[in-house]
């Protein structure tokens, strides 16, 4: 099954392409009285008519590239048995410059869980109880009713009750009411949408939280942060010199990562609203895979000042750096469990990469992988129960997931050169690294398998992603 | 041995000046004599820079290469090895840089560890043949600086070699 967003609503994409135009319009008759000023007025009325065409036109055409820059995202599977829900545009919606609904309808069917049951123009308003047997015999098992109602200070009030349409009262799942100001529209988009996920699959969501990657354009490399959605991209770090392994603090707010703008790796701790950085491991030798601990006091790092790469661990200032554990080749690729018991690493003490852990109070180490001879970069899921990791098989290396209570594995993927796996926050879905002709791209796939999505730029070179905590 | 007693005596006279008892912890003071013996090493630096033989600075001529997943120096490798130890052993102001790199497949973080440990024996075979410790740092560039970008034998095998670097030319 294959969906390409945007084609799959038409008549909404134009819509709204429409409703954008009038915006960029209105905001353009602000801004040409500040242009007018300086031009006399019989042309001034000309060149400003001519300039506002060509700025509509520009825009429309900005639209239609707006799908190239930013990561577009495509499913290639979904549960056999899709949960049919209706989610018609809000009652007030065309007063935002966003369709919020669109944002929530594309979470949802992304998820690969959803089937969207098309009202057309319809809309439920929130304030009185829909016709649920009439929704119900269009095909919709839960429904939302949603307004969106004027605010004071420039922000809006989005009021939504979600419903099962099969209740004969007509008790709602339950409802929000969530304050937006414009920056906030997309946010609260997929904040409703995590509200619906949760209702109905009894799983957190995960729309909500945001994705880390490295793009590489040319000889540039920029750490970008985006939207789980893969819209909203914003650079954290540019460079001429790669950039690798970024490692989201425990509260969201900063990202650990490793540079080479030294002509050496240096692990650094990025603050991201202020931009401010700071020298986490700069050792003689190199310094590399950090891994925050769950409280966000500590990380664990690789150094190689002693020797060969070994696992340390180190305060988030950077001082008291101690080694975990000890061996004569490689330890690397730390990975806290989300108690903070367990460190799991990639270790070649056995010849090839196999994945062991150990106590984070360090000691005695357990072998964890046995299968294949290649077993790299372990990360935990958020509910301690699974490990994600790249194994090589004759097929090439791929996604693997493991029970951690069974010890059980089951290979996610079919692609050949798939890297740094991390779980959601939700524990469901999995973010990896792979290459499609040559050009790293970004793809996610279920914790069982059954949904994969595929999340490309175009004409870049996209890698290391890391999947945020819960925000 | 002379040549080296003066440099030193400096550093020793300098570090012994700078008795601030703010400078107490031990990063504090490591820094202080990197920064002492910057000075020192400017100087043989400058003496060096001029004396080192072109093929030590040449980029294309300064690399050894390793087999898959492997890390041990091929017989190819001695005599660029051997010549670059003479070089430290006769120059004992001057430092190299090792850098360790890797081919593309797998795991990045694992093949900057692989890097580094074809760093690390290169720098051992340094030491084994008269370089100090002070004169070699071996770093990892892993699969982040490929010499060549096409998936192919011949040029994953241009990719999993170490380098000399030279500093302070």
């Amino acid at each position: 099954m294959k969906q390409i967003f945007c084609f799959f609503h038409p008549f909404r994409c134009l819509l709204h392409l429409l409703l954008r135009i009038m915006v960029i319009i209105r905001e353009l008759n602000t801004s040409q009285t500040m242009v007018n000023t300086s031009s006399a007025s019989a042309a001034g009325i000309f060149v400003g008519t001519f300039r506002l065409l060509c700025v509509v036109l520009l825009s429309a055409l900005a639209l239609v590239a707006r799908a190239q820059d930013s990561l577009s995202i495509v499913i290639e599977g979904s549960d056999a048995k899709p949960f049919p829900v209706a989610i018609p545009v809000f009652e007030n919606e065309a007063s935002l410059p966003h369709s919020i609904s669109e944002i929530v309808r594309a979470d949802l069917e992304r998820s690969g869980k959803f089937q969207m049951i098309d009202l057309g123009l319809l809309s439920l308003p929130e304030s009185r109880p829909p016709d649920l047997p009439a929704l119900a015999s269009r095909g919709a098992d839960a429904a939302l009713a949603a307004s969106v109602l004027p605010s004071s200070g420039g922000q809006s009030e989005i009021r939504f009750r979600l419903f099962d349409t099969h209740k004969s009262n007509n008790a709602s799942l339950g409802g929000l009411s969530l304050q937006a100001t414009p920056a906030q529209y997309r946010l609260t988009a997929h904040r409703i949408a995590d509200f619906i996920y949760e209702k109905l699959t009894g799983i957190a969501g995960y729309f909500s939280s945001r994705i880390a990657y490295v793009v590489k354009t040319g000889s540039r490399y920029e750490l970008q942060i985006a939207d789980a959605d893969g819209m909203n991209a914003q650079t954290a770090l540019r460079s001429p010199e790669s950039i690798i392994s970024p490692a989201w603090s425990p509260d969201g707010t900063r990202l650990a990562y490793v540079s080479f703008e030294a002509k050496k790796p240096i692990v650094y701790v990025h603050t991201l609203a202020t931009g401010q950085r700071k020298v986490l491991a700069n050792f003689k030798g190199s310094n590399s895979a950090p891994a925050w601990a769950p409280d966000g006091k500590r990380l664990a790092v690789v150094l190689t000042k002693d020797g060969l790469s070994q696992v340390y661990t180190i305060n988030a200032d950077g001082s008291g750096a101690r080694r975990l554990v000890t061996s004569s080749g490689i330890d690397t690729e730390p990975a806290w469990s989300p108690d903070g018991q367990w460190i799991y690493f990639t270790s070649d003490r056995s010849g090839g990469p196999q994945i062991y852990r150990t106590s984070a109070s360090g000691g005695g180490v357990e072998r964890i992988t046995f299968q294949n001879s290649y077993n790299v970069t372990p990360r935990p899921s958020a509910d301690g129960k699974k490990l994600v990791f790249v194994t090589r098989s004759d097929a090439g290396f791929q996604v693997a997931v493991m029970e951690l209570a069974s010890r059980q594995v089951t290979i996610l993927t079919s692609s050949a050169r798939d890297e740094s796996p991390s779980f959601a926050p939700n524990s469901n879905m999995i973010l990896y690294a792979t290459d499609i002709g040559g050009r790293g791209m970004l793809s996610a796939v279920s914790a069982d398998g059954g949904i994969r999505q595929r999340i490309t730029i175009q004409a870049s070179d996209v890698r290391e992603p890391a999947w945020s905590p819960a925000q | 041995m002379k040549k080296l007693l003066l440099p030193s005596l400096l550093v020793f006279v300098l570090a012994a000046c700078e008795s601030d008892p703010a400078t107490d912890t031990a990063a504090v003071q490591e820094d202080n004599t990197a920064q002492n013996s910057v000075r020192t090493v400017d100087v043989g630096n400058r003496q060096n820079a001029g004396v080192l033989p072109p093929w030590a600075v040449d980029p294309l001529k300064n690399s050894v290469y390793f087999d898959y997943d492997s890390y041990a120096i091929r017989g190819d490798a001695r005599p660029l090895i051997t010549a670059h130890a003479k070089l430290l052993a006769d120059r004992p102001a001057t430092k190299v840089t090792v850098q360790g790199s890797a081919d593309e497949r797998g795991s990045r973080e694992y093949n900057l560890a692989l890097g580094q440990k074809r760093a690390e024996a290169v720098r051992q075979a340094l030491r084994l043949q008269g370089a100090k410790d002070v004169q070699i740092e071996a770093v990892s560039l892993g699969e982040e600086a490929p010499r060549c970008t096409s998936s192919t034998e011949s040029c994953y095998a241009q990719n999993r070699r170490g380098d000399f670097v030279y500093l302070g030319r």
